[in-house]
């Protein structure tokens, strides 16, 4: 089963081959052979150090692999940085959201779109270097249009969330990786994050993949599911598929 | 370009200010070059101002006034009746030309490193000037005769007035520029290097990009003031590169904060008075009164003057609501 996607949608949008990070006598992708397809909702599950951070890490640039390549479209993005993977259209938000700490809600998404806007762009005041309808249009879609004007220390974690991703959205990505974005959110919001979140993602038609804890949320949002034990992909494919699986219901769900 | 709502409210004050110092100047003939070096270090305030911003912080960057200075003096002294303006403009030129040379490295450095590294660059650059005699006079400086002011040939007093207009109408523009700068797109992005420059990266900026832009400016700033002072003294030195004087630019940014282009010029102008009173009654303790200075700026107005003036302001404001 693994590496195989449920449903294939021609070549894919990215894909790893032979991808392997050791680091410390730790091996934290050990030859990895991954694709995602274009569309694809795709939730990783896994225990805390299975690797999943590391390898958003890896795909974004952020940290080189000691071996293997990804490959973006087609393309060998493998010595590619952060910068150029994000112009290249793939966005990301984290864990912990990163926003700009001394900026207002809507400071930060034209913020988020000023990479793409050009170097031009960077000499006229930032409220009209990027469209306003496109951050208006953004705000509402994530429904952070009453918080627009305050400053991004004062919201609170959901609403911090939305905007990390929101943030990666204003770079009109092809793809959207999204590590844990439920995670910090009181347990009775998680659901609404996430559904604002993918009625964003679909109405933009970006492809996406996200770091998910929760079972239930991966059941009703994932339209395939990757669960990593020890740097490698023990089970790739449908939910309900990795779910029943009996190494997966021991090892990653805790379950019997 | 709409200009921002505290900018407006300072733009009424600010013409009023320049016009004061002015006057006061012309009527005090003693008052003309306190006035145009505190103009001088609210320019190069205004410069570090732009670096922290970006959350850093220069503890070398007199030696874009040194830089400007000597490329001034070497200029007047090889082609003499070369113009005051010309000079200027050659001055800022090699500023601009270093500061973009020495951001190309320093823009991978932060914090500590960042400081440290400009002061090292000072030091080396000071030192050289004072022990290469031959061409730089060494410690005692370069001394130059006064260039001609747009083709005149002025006399002391003149020449200080023109140069007292100058500065002022070049301090006001330059402070327009930089809180344009700052209101822009890559002043924005300057200020999101302080608070998170991971995610700089990751919506496809070059965090290193937008700080070297900031150094250049910063650096264009400083060597501008060091122009301006060599041409009114007629002389430059060491001094001028000297890692003290790159502390007192950290002290009057300090003092103004970077909230605003303008905190840098009121700053120079409280550090100017506490010389000057220090001066008349405190001759043996000025470092007391400097220091105590700035441990209470840094307790009560740690944003520096302007913002707390404003803090306070608009208190007022709402307990009169």
């Amino acid at each position: 089963m693994s590496g195989q996607p449920n449903v294939a949608y021609g070549e894919p949008l990215l894909r790893t081959q032979g991808l392997t990070l050791k680091f410390g006598g730790i091996t934290a992708a050990d030859g990895i052979d991954f694709a995602l397809y274009p569309r694809e909702r795709l939730a990783v599950i896994g225990a805390n150090g299975a690797g999943k951070t590391t390898f958003i890490n890896i795909c974004t640039g952020y940290v080189r692999p000691t071996r293997g390549k990804v490959f973006l479209g087609g393309r060998d993005i493998t010595a590619l940085g952060p910068r150029q993977i994000a112009r290249l259209g793939v966005g990301r938000s984290f864990q912990l959201p990163q926003l700009f700490q001394e900026h207002t809600v809507r400071q930060c998404l034209e913020l988020g779109a000023v990479g793409r806007a050009g170097r031009a762009a960077w000499f006229t005041p930032l409220a009209s270097a990027v469209a306003p309808a496109a951050v208006d249009e953004m705000l509402e879609l994530v429904g952070l249009r009453p918080h627009a004007r305050e400053p991004v220390t004062a919201l609170p974690e959901g609403h911090r969330k939305l905007l990390d991703v929101a943030i990666a959205l204003m770079l009109e990505p092809r793809l959207v990786i999204m590590d844990e974005p439920t995670s910090g959110v009181a347990s009775e919001e998680k659901h609404g994050v996430m559904a604002t979140l993918m009625r964003a993602l679909d109405e933009r038609n970006v492809t996406s993949w996200f770091v998910e804890h929760d079972t239930d949320i991966v059941l009703k949002y994932a339209t395939r599911v990757s669960a990593w034990i020890d740097g490698r992909i023990a089970a790739d494919g449908t939910p309900q598929d990795v779910f029943a699986d009996p190494v997966i219901r021991r090892e990653v769900l805790g379950t019997r | 370009m709409r200009a921002s709502p505290s900018f407006l409210c300072a733009s009424r004050l600010v013409p009023a200010a320049a016009l004061a110092v002015v006057a006061i100047a012309l009527a005090l003939p003693w008052a003309r070059v306190p006035a145009i070096t505190m103009l001088c270090f609210g320019l190069a305030a205004l410069g570090l101002t732009v670096l922290m911003r970006a959350g850093q912080v220069s503890f070398g960057h007199a030696m874009y006034a040194a830089i400007g200075g000597y490329t001034a003096a070497f200029l007047a002294r090889r082609f003499p009746g070369a113009d005051a303006l010309a000079l200027l403009a050659a001055g800022v030129l090699a500023s601009v030309v270093c500061g973009a040379v020495a951001s190309a490295f320093l823009s991978r450095y932060r914090g500590i490193f960042f400081g440290m590294l400009n002061l090292g660059i000072s030091m080396v650059l000071v030192s050289l000037i004072g022990k290469l005699y031959a061409y730089t006079g060494g410690t005692d400086g370069l001394r130059f005769e006064r260039p001609p002011f747009l083709g005149m040939q002025l006399a002391r007093g003149d020449f200080e007035i023109a140069m007292l207009l100058l500065v002022t109408l070049l301090a006001g523009v330059a402070a327009w520029l930089v809180q344009r700068y700052f209101e822009s797109a890559a002043g924005q992005l300057l200020r999101a290097i302080k608070t998170n420059e991971t995610r700089l990266e990751y919506i496809g900026v070059s965090a290193r990009g937008v700080l070297v832009q900031g150094y250049v400016v910063s650096a264009a700033l400083v060597g501008l003031s060091g122009v301006l002072l060599a041409l009114v003294q007629g002389l430059v030195t060491p001094e001028s590169g000297h890692w003290l004087r790159s502390g007192e630019f950290v002290f009057i940014a300090i003092l103004g904060g970077s909230a605003s282009a303008l905190g840098a010029f009121l700053g120079a102008a409280v550090f100017e008075a506490i010389k000057l009173l220090a001066a008349a009654y405190f001759t043996n303790a000025w470092q007391i009164l400097l220091g105590g200075t700035l441990i209470a700026a840094i307790f009560f107005a740690p944003d520096g003057l302007l913002a707390a003036g404003r803090a306070r302001h608009a208190a007022r404001g709402r307990d009169a609501s």
